[in-house]
């Protein structure tokens, strides 16, 4: 299920420095240059993770996504930032479920980005069956 | 030769919907330039110097005779009545306009041809030796290999913005003739206990940093390759430098850590994506590998050549290859005739080239990294009409690997990153050296022009490579030797102060002068320069 | 003198600002003095051409002329294809340029 985000009355996610040092918190941040993995030890108290995308162009969320749905976090997994409609698709596949642009996405085109891919060559972190899936049964 | 299935047809056919209503979008004004140009790059449209030019990617540089006809076509209805061949055996276009790219990318659709991810920050597409399923050296045809990775690229979520952009290719001969080691990845497929296996070279490039790729794996299983080539760009995509465009490629990352360290990396990241169970079953590269099934040729067609007409001998010895079935060969076309510009051909030479592989190759063409255009599948009988029909279209050059069959990026004249124009010096150097008895007495020699330091022209794998500058708004050309991207890969070494146009044609003229003075018997000119070093190479040029 | 350069959205075509709009040929640029930024920056936003820039040029008796060999090419066509150039039937055309 794929929403736009309206961050009223949700926690505050804190920086991972701050996550990794206070055990309470619920929701964290992850900047394009830290470690997906310093969260697995503490998925399971998770209800929110949001991967930051200050440009476009830095692809690391994707990495950090995937990893985190493959170690099998099963909470919100939110990109935010500078979070385009051509990229969205792509989001989803690595495990994103939210979205929070900078700039607000036109519904229309969101809709028709997400509908756009019939299947897909590989298997990601979205649990599509890959096309060579499909070939072979 | 690969055939789309229902869903390789419907995968196309989604990015063509989706390219055209970014154009759409772009020309309403819905998204900027800033935002429109990594979706138009992954789309293979550029803008350059005059227009938008069009990359089109040859997978693995495979074409039938009805996409050849259809290069063509594009050529005549949207372009100006020729493309050009690429380094990575890919074609472009040098005068598309935006607004025809979608009924272009549509056309090339119907003959199950794109441009996706032809540039961009992500894998771009996959390379190969252009002899592959024809040379008498191969243990088996890289192609399978290459669709399976270009089916796991293509599209790739998590690898569409990397650092920089990502090209792999893939060999399986002990010779290299698609400068394996010059890649991001260089795949080599090897035999191993009576099984294939993909050995992995990682880091190569070529660039404003050149650097040959160290071995990372020796041998991947078929069943483990697209895991392990994805672990090793998920390290990429993590660690690779985003801070400097320069400093973006793979092969700065392996260097930093040390290719022990990238290894261990990779390593680890490996044993946890192999358990996600991304690798396909042995049945879809089987599916895969019997479409590339060799053809039927009959291994009793009389294996003699009627060498009576000279000219066509001459062209026998220089461009045609030995086959691995007996009574064939493979023809190399040059796309290098003398003054020419390198690479290019206009829609009649194309459709004719399609025409003779549909009639004399089955149906098979392969574009080469070094700009020309081979036959791989002729009977030894048919050569002479081939060669009548190439000879006519001003496509019988016998320069295959001479000095004249220059490599040379597009420079100046097209290309906006370039700083000097590379066409003008290679047809200069062409021209100096026109006769063909000089040019066989100097034996193979590799000539790679590049415009800019981003090296498309190959400079520093040329055996004699030219670097284009802009010195205070003049253009210069510096001169490197000793560089080779085969097999004996190396690098080349600059020579000293740089030359102008005309210059730099002399200073070749004396290296080569130098070459013929020092030689010893059957030294190819790379060879007495490995053998007697710079010194009384840069004697002979600057005195 | 400074000119405004650029190329088309559409076609992808080499485009000079004339002063009031844009043409396909360094004969009609104008020079834009100090209002490049000015003009550049609305143009852009009228989405008629695309990555326009300032470069310096000079006047000559044959009309404006970029300062830098790039934009003589850009102007002019690719040089080793007279016959693709501005000028296919001017066998001198190639000589300002270089």
């Amino acid at each position: 299920m794929v929403e736009h985000i309206h961050s009223d009355g949700e926690e505050p996610a804190v920086t991972l420095d701050a996550f990794l040092s206070q055990s309470n918190a619920t929701a964290v941040r992850l900047e394009p240059d830290e470690d997906a993995r310093a969260l697995i030890p503490h998925l399971d108290r998770l209800a929110l993770i949001e991967v930051a995308f200050p440009k476009f162009r830095d692809g690391r969320g994707y990495s950090s996504a995937r990893i985190l749905r493959e170690a099998g976090y099963a909470g919100e997994l939110r990109a935010q930032g500078d979070v385009l409609v051509d990229q969205i698709a792509y989001m989803k596949r690595c495990g994103f479920d939210t979205f929070a642009p900078e700039k607000e996405l036109n519904a229309a085109d969101v809709e028709a980005a997400l509908a756009r891919w019939p299947e897909h060559y590989q298997g990601a972190a979205d649990g599509a069956v890959p096309i060579w899936k499909l070939r072979h049964g | 030769m690969y055939k789309y299935d229902e869903y390789d047809h419907a995968m196309v056919d989604a990015r063509v919907a989706e390219f055209s209503d970014q154009v759409r979008r772009r020309l309403a004004g819905e998204i900027t330039e800033d935002q429109f140009k990594p979706l138009r790059l992954m789309n293979g449209l550029y803008l350059q110097l005059h227009a938008y030019m069009l990359r089109v990617a040859v997978p693995y540089g495979t074409l039938d005779s009805r996409q050849m006809r259809m290069l063509a076509h594009i050529a005549r209805k949207y372009d100006r009545d020729y493309g050009h061949f690429t380094t990575r055996q890919n074609i472009q276009y040098n005068w598309i306009k935006l607004e025809d790219a979608p009924a272009i990318l549509q056309d090339l659709a119907s003959v199950e041809m794109h441009a996706i991810q032809t540039s961009g920050n992500c894998i771009r597409n996959i390379s190969s030796d252009q002899w592959a399923g024809a040379a008498a050296d191969e243990i088996t045809d890289p192609r399978p290999w290459a669709e399976l990775l270009r089916q796991w690229s293509s599209f790739h979520p998590e690898f569409s913005y990397l650092p920089r952009k990502f090209k792999i290719a893939v060999i399986a001969a002990n010779e290299d003739r698609a400068a394996m080691r010059l890649h991001d990845i260089g795949i080599q497929i090897v035999e191993k206990d009576g099984q294939h296996g993909a050995a992995f070279y990682v880091g190569g490039g070529m660039g404003r940093t050149p650097m040959i790729a160290p071995l990372i794996k020796d041998f991947v299983p078929l069943d483990d390759m697209l895991s392990y080539a994805e672990a090793c760009l998920r390290v990429y995509n993590r660690y690779g430098r985003r801070d400097n465009i320069y400093k973006a490629r793979i092969k700065i990352l392996i260097h930093e850590l040390g290719a022990d360290e990238y290894r261990r990396q990779v390593e680890e990241e490996f044993v946890h994506v192999k358990s996600l169970g991304i690798d396909p079953p042995k049945a879809e590269f089987d599916r895969i590998a019997a479409q590339f099934a060799p053809p039927p040729l009959d291994a009793s067609a009389p294996d003699a050549i009627d060498r009576s007409d000279p000219d066509f001998a001459v062209w026998v010895d220089q461009n045609v290859a030995e086959h691995k079935v007996s009574g064939h060969a493979i023809v190399n076309i040059s796309l290098k005739p003398i003054g020419g510009i390198p690479g290019d051909a206009s829609s009649a030479q194309i459709d004719l080239m399609a025409d003779l592989a549909e009639k004399y190759s089955h149906d098979e063409l392969r574009v080469t990294h070094a700009q020309n255009i081979v036959l791989p599948h002729v009977r030894k009988g048919d050569l002479y009409a081939v060669w009548q029909a190439l000879d006519a279209a001003g496509l019988a050059t016998p320069n295959l690997d001479l000095i004249s069959d220059i490599i040379a990026c597009p420079g100046l004249d097209y290309c906006s990153l370039a700083n000097a124009r590379s066409i003008p010096v290679a047809q200069k150097i062409a021209t100096r050296f026109s006769d063909l008895g000089r040019q066989k007495e100097l034996g193979e020699l590799k000539l790679k022009i590049s415009g800019c330091i981003n090296a498309c022209g190959h400079h520093h794998a040329g055996h004699i490579g030219i670097l284009g500058v802009d010195r205070k708004g003049t253009e210069n050309y510096q001169l490197s030797l000793g560089g080779s991207g085969a097999e004996d890969v190396s690098l080349g070494t600059i020579t000293g102060p740089g030359f102008d146009e005309d210059g730099v044609v002399d200073a070749i003229e004396r290296v080569t002068d130098k070459y013929l003075a020092t030689r010893t018997e059957g030294e190819r000119f790379v060879d007495t320069f490995r053998r007697v070093g710079m010194a009384p190479f840069k004697e002979a040029i600057y005195g | 003198m400074k000119l405004l350069t650029g190329n088309d959205l559409k076609t992808g075509f080499v485009t000079w600002w004339t002063g009031a709009d844009w043409s396909l040929h360094i004969e009609d640029a104008a020079d834009v003095g100090e209002a490049g930024e000015a003009i550049l920056a609305a143009e852009e936003g009228a989405r008629r051409v695309n990555a326009p820039y300032i470069i310096n040029g000079e006047a000559t008796a044959d009309g404006p002329r970029p300062a830098h060999i790039k934009d003589r090419i850009r102007a002019l066509g690719p040089t080793v294809r007279p016959d693709l150039t501005l000028k296919p039937a001017d066998p001198a055309a190639g000589d300002w340029v270089i």
